[in-house]
């Protein structure tokens, strides 16, 4: 699979919320605005892609030569919760900037489902090294272009006239699905005519 | 026998390696920590750490930053902290600060709710007491009294405000932080702040004539004086066709104006709760 496939398969085709629905946590939590979820699908896409390389070492390199692939998601759990903590210090302590940025929603995203869902696709799919990176990258922008749409939907919704039963999360679960269904008009197919 | 060992390597090694995780963490710590300015985290520490925002700053610690290097000179802006805060940032920085201000609260001046009070139409637009404003001022014929739509609810960083079932909001007293942001955002100006030990509240305010918030409403003030002429040490003064209580000067005859009151508006600032005093054994 080329690399370009690569990204278009994780942004539009096979995108993580739209059409896996996983982490939903931060994308019904986060985007009640534009600015924050800006911020938290930069910081998203930032983890994701250390996270692709990180667990593509620790499978390749020490579960599958000591035949112990069948602990792949709990240690990768513990791989990932522990680098987004480290990478959080590491951020703090060399880059102040970043850390403002990104700083207050990288504990956010220390166990979400979408980080550990692309590092078990990246393993089912049999991703190189750097496959598996521009997955990363490409699952990350993925869920970037989710939740900057959704928290567009939102504001507009703030002044809409909702249904007091439907208020919120209700009615942001909803815009949600009418999202992915809008989204499966990018299939296959579509990667076939681009890619040929 | 083999599947026992097999779960019980699986387990080992699980631990093994989170367990040297955590240490490399713990190191990381260490030796990536964050040298931070001690005055800072002293007095952020000196704050009750709520992040409000109502000193101005974007959060404690921003305020905090802002007082250890000088470039805010007014220490008293963190107002949920109030006087325990205060006394310890001027004992941080050695500074002499007066801390016998009391505290102050948020309370609505208005108890005309659905039973006393008139309405002029049937709103049902957002609940938001701004957007009610902008439509002829409001639902209720008195265009002062509290819509009750809760837009001081939403902006409560505490959640100290609820709304009543006669269609007002309330404040709780022993929650309130002083921040002030219900008072801001109030587009009747209704809210107000008062002392927390205050006595009586004059709970209106309506600025019409005597006859037309009577019209409006059973209990507002109509501004009939008799609370400022026959009590006159009290503190009641007649402005704009309300009465204002002081607080600062109370005199004779508070209580007894209260009672006098036609409109019976000059009630309890901690009135209806009774207080609940824990039972022994």
């Amino acid at each position: 699979m080329s690399y370009f496939a690569i990204l278009i398969t994780y942004i539009f085709i096979s995108n993580l919320i739209l059409s896996q629905f996983l982490g939903l946590c931060p994308f019904i939590g986060v985007s009640k605005n534009v600015e924050s979820a800006v911020g938290m699908g930069f910081a998203v896409t930032f983890v994701m892609s250390i996270a692709s390389l990180v667990t593509w070492a620790l499978y390749h390199f020490i579960l599958l030569p000591l035949g112990l692939t069948y602990l792949q998601t709990i240690v990768f759990i513990l791989t990932i919760a522990s680098l987004v903590q480290l990478v959080e210090m590491v951020v703090q302590k060399y880059s102040p900037v970043l850390y403002k940025a990104l700083g207050i929603y990288l504990p956010l995203i220390t166990t979400n489902c979408a980080v550990m869902g692309i590092a078990l696709i990246n393993i089912n799919s049999g991703y190189n090294v750097l496959e598996s990176f521009t997955a990363g990258i490409a699952a990350g922008m993925g869920f970037l272009l989710a939740i900057v749409l959704m928290s567009a939907i939102r504001v507009q919704m703030e002044t809409e006239k909702v249904p007091r039963f439907l208020k919120g999360a209700p009615i942001a679960f909803i815009s949600g699905g009418l999202m992915a269904m809008a989204f499966m008009a990018f299939d296959k197919a579509l990667l076939n005519n681009l890619v040929g | 026998m083999d599947q026992l060992l097999r779960i019980f390597w699986g387990f080992l090694s699980t631990v093994l390696f989170g367990g040297l995780l955590g240490l490399g963490l713990a190191v990381a710590s260490r030796k990536l920590k964050v040298e931070k300015d001690e005055t800072v985290e002293a007095i952020e520490g000196a704050f009750p750490g709520l992040n409000c925002g109502s000193c101005g700053y974007a959060g404690c610690s921003g305020y905090a930053e802002a007082i250890a290097d000088g470039s805010d000179e007014d220490i008293t802006k963190c107002k949920p902290g109030g006087a325990p805060c205060l006394e310890q940032i001027g004992k941080i920085l050695g500074i002499e600060v007066d801390t016998d201000a009391v505290r102050m609260v948020a309370r609505v001046h208005c108890i005309g709710g659905s039973d006393v009070a008139s309405r002029s139409f049937n709103y049902s637009g957002i609940s938001d007491c701004t957007a009610a404003t902008v439509l002829f001022n409001g639902d209720k014929d008195c265009k002062y009294g509290c819509l009750g739509m809760g837009s001081c609810i939403s902006v409560c960083p505490v959640n100290a405000i609820t709304k009543t079932a006669n269609g007002l909001v309330e404040v709780d007293q022993d929650l309130c932080i002083s921040c002030g942001k219900c008072v801001d955002i109030c587009p009747t100006a209704v809210m107000r702040m008062i002392p927390e030990d205050a006595d009586l509240i004059v709970a209106c305010n309506s600025r019409d004539k005597g006859k037309i918030t009577k019209a409006n409403c059973k209990v507002g003030c109509i501004a009939c004086r008799i609370c400022e002429k026959k009590f006159p040490d009290a503190g009641y003064k007649i402005e704009d066709n309300l009465s204002f209580l002081r607080y600062d000067n109370r005199g004779e005859g508070r209580a007894e104006a209260a009672d006098k009151c036609p409109a019976k508006c000059i009630i309890p600032n901690k009135s209806e709760k009774i207080e609940e005093t824990p039972s022994a054994g």
